[in-house]
């Protein structure tokens, strides 16, 4: 057990880690820095559930080690939370009724965060394409297209004011 | 579900990264994106005992336009080429590829140059090295090689890098103005490797006959192909009535897939047929557009 002793940027803190090189990044976001938002499904890329920004853009939290990421700047679904009430994404995901156990809801806020950024007005098939990379077992998708296509026109017309 | 352990190495050079290569050899691996490679290792499929990590290096990530040609850098992400305009304009292609691999995070995170040096003979980009006659440049202590697509994959996940040899660019010809192409495929789901895929460009001569063409096909063998005696016969012919499929067709009788367990073999000289033939007509479509232009 060689654990090495790091830095990691995370949520705009700077986070002292003491880990293995082999530890993934979503295993030391929950087990050193109790960051357990970031939910671990199948640990191959699959899934999408442990999506989480590195620099603004979604990436597997469980295809990468920890290590890699120094001198990057890590968003995990807490650091996307506001300190009171919820993200334009989050309430329109609720009032949407876009989750039902919520495993999966982790990943697809950090992935539409992103993509909302990068196509605020997204279609339907935009929205389907996206989500295609994060596996929901409850709700059968069309709920978190609405609540998705809902966020967006939030989002749109927050920006507008 | 948790990788072997390795020793981590993060050069800041690509000099340190040539160095730690050529001393590591076979027990090193690189790692670039990571979307291939690590899942293997979380699988235990994998068990590097060194891991050199290519993302802190300066200058291995650009879309570089030169006469005629594009090089890429090796680090360059599949979301950068999918979203080039440089590339829209002068090789479509390509960015249609990349669009087709994967999903949005794995775009992000994924790069050219390991696509290219994982080898799956069904894979986007390979396939696009392949149909654009892409030269691979390898990089090692001792020095710099390029490649030729046709001589760089060699098998499934198998090319012929040396062993200390890293891929650090690779070079696409650009179409030509009044150069058409198309870009078909089949996956089972969104994401997927595609069963089969299917590439074509094709340009029009003076008298509206097929001039320059290039076709090529993944995930029919061990490695993605060109199919370079069909291309010979193909050129000269009058592009008109069932051109496409009697080549798609032909292509289908050359070509010996193998069953595995996403399809059987001869499901795949079905898609070849049907996928080669659409290739075609959309690159037959696309010249006849340009040269009205």
């Amino acid at each position: 057990m060689s654990r090495i002793a790091f830095r990691l940027a995370v949520n705009g803190e700077v986070r002292e880690v003491f880990a293995e090189p082999r530890k993934l990044l979503s295993d030391v976001l929950r087990e050193d820095l109790r960051l357990t938002g970031t939910h671990v499904g199948c640990e191959h890329g699959v899934c999408g559930a442990c999506t989480v920004l590195v620099d603004g853009k979604p990436s597997r939290a469980c295809l990468i080690f920890a290590i890699q990421m120094q001198g990057r700047e890590i968003t995990t679904v807490e650091g996307l939370t506001p300190d009171e009430g919820l993200s334009p994404l989050q309430q329109a995901l609720h009032e949407e009724h876009g989750l039902q156990c919520g495993f999966c809801t982790p990943g697809i806020i950090t992935t539409f965060e992103a993509y909302l950024r990068e196509n605020p007005d997204p279609s339907e098939d935009e929205i389907r394409e996206v989500l295609a990379g994060n596996l929901c077992r409850c709700t059968g998708y069309g709920n978190i297209v609405r609540g998705v296509k809902k966020a967006a026109r939030m989002l749109r017309d927050g920006a507008a004011q | 579900m948790k990788p072997a352990k390795f020793e981590y190495h993060a050069p800041e050079t690509l000099d340190e990264a040539l160095i730690l290569a050529a001393q590591y050899g076979d027990d090193a691996r690189i790692i670039a994106g990571g979307q291939s490679l690590v899942p293997m290792m979380n699988l235990r499929l994998a068990q590097p005992d060194h891991i050199i990590d290519i993302n802190h290096i300066e200058g291995l990530s650009y879309i570089r336009p030169d006469s005629g040609s594009i090089e890429i850098g090796a680090v360059t992400r599949h979301h950068q080429i999918e979203y080039s305009s440089e590339l829209m304009q002068l090789c479509p292609p390509l960015p249609m590829a990349a669009r087709n691999i994967g999903h949005y995070a794995l775009r992000e995170r994924g790069t050219i140059g390991g696509s290219l040096a994982l080898a799956d003979p069904a894979a986007e980009l390979p396939l696009m090295a392949m149909l654009l006659d892409a030269g691979i440049v390898a990089q090692s202590a001792a020095g710099k090689r390029t490649i030729p697509a046709r001589d760089f994959f060699i098998s499934v996940f198998t090319t012929s890098l040396e062993p200390g040899e890293i891929v650090a660019a690779i070079r696409f010809r650009a179409l030509a103005h009044r150069e058409g192409w198309g870009f078909r495929w089949l996956a089972r789901r969104s994401g997927d490797y595609a069963v089969v895929n299917a590439a074509a460009t094709l340009m029009l001569d003076g008298a509206g006959k097929v001039g320059r063409i290039a076709m090529a096909l993944g995930g029919v063998g061990s490695t993605p192909i060109r199919l370079a005696s069909l291309e010979q016969s193909a050129s000269g012919l009058a592009p008109a009535g069932g051109w496409a499929g009697e080549i798609a067709a032909e292509a289908a009788a050359q070509v010996e897939p193998e069953s595995d367990k996403h399809a059987s073999a001869v499901y795949r000289k079905e898609l070849i047929e049907v996928l080669l033939c659409q290739a075609l007509e959309d690159a037959l479509a696309r010249a006849q557009r340009q040269s009205a232009a």
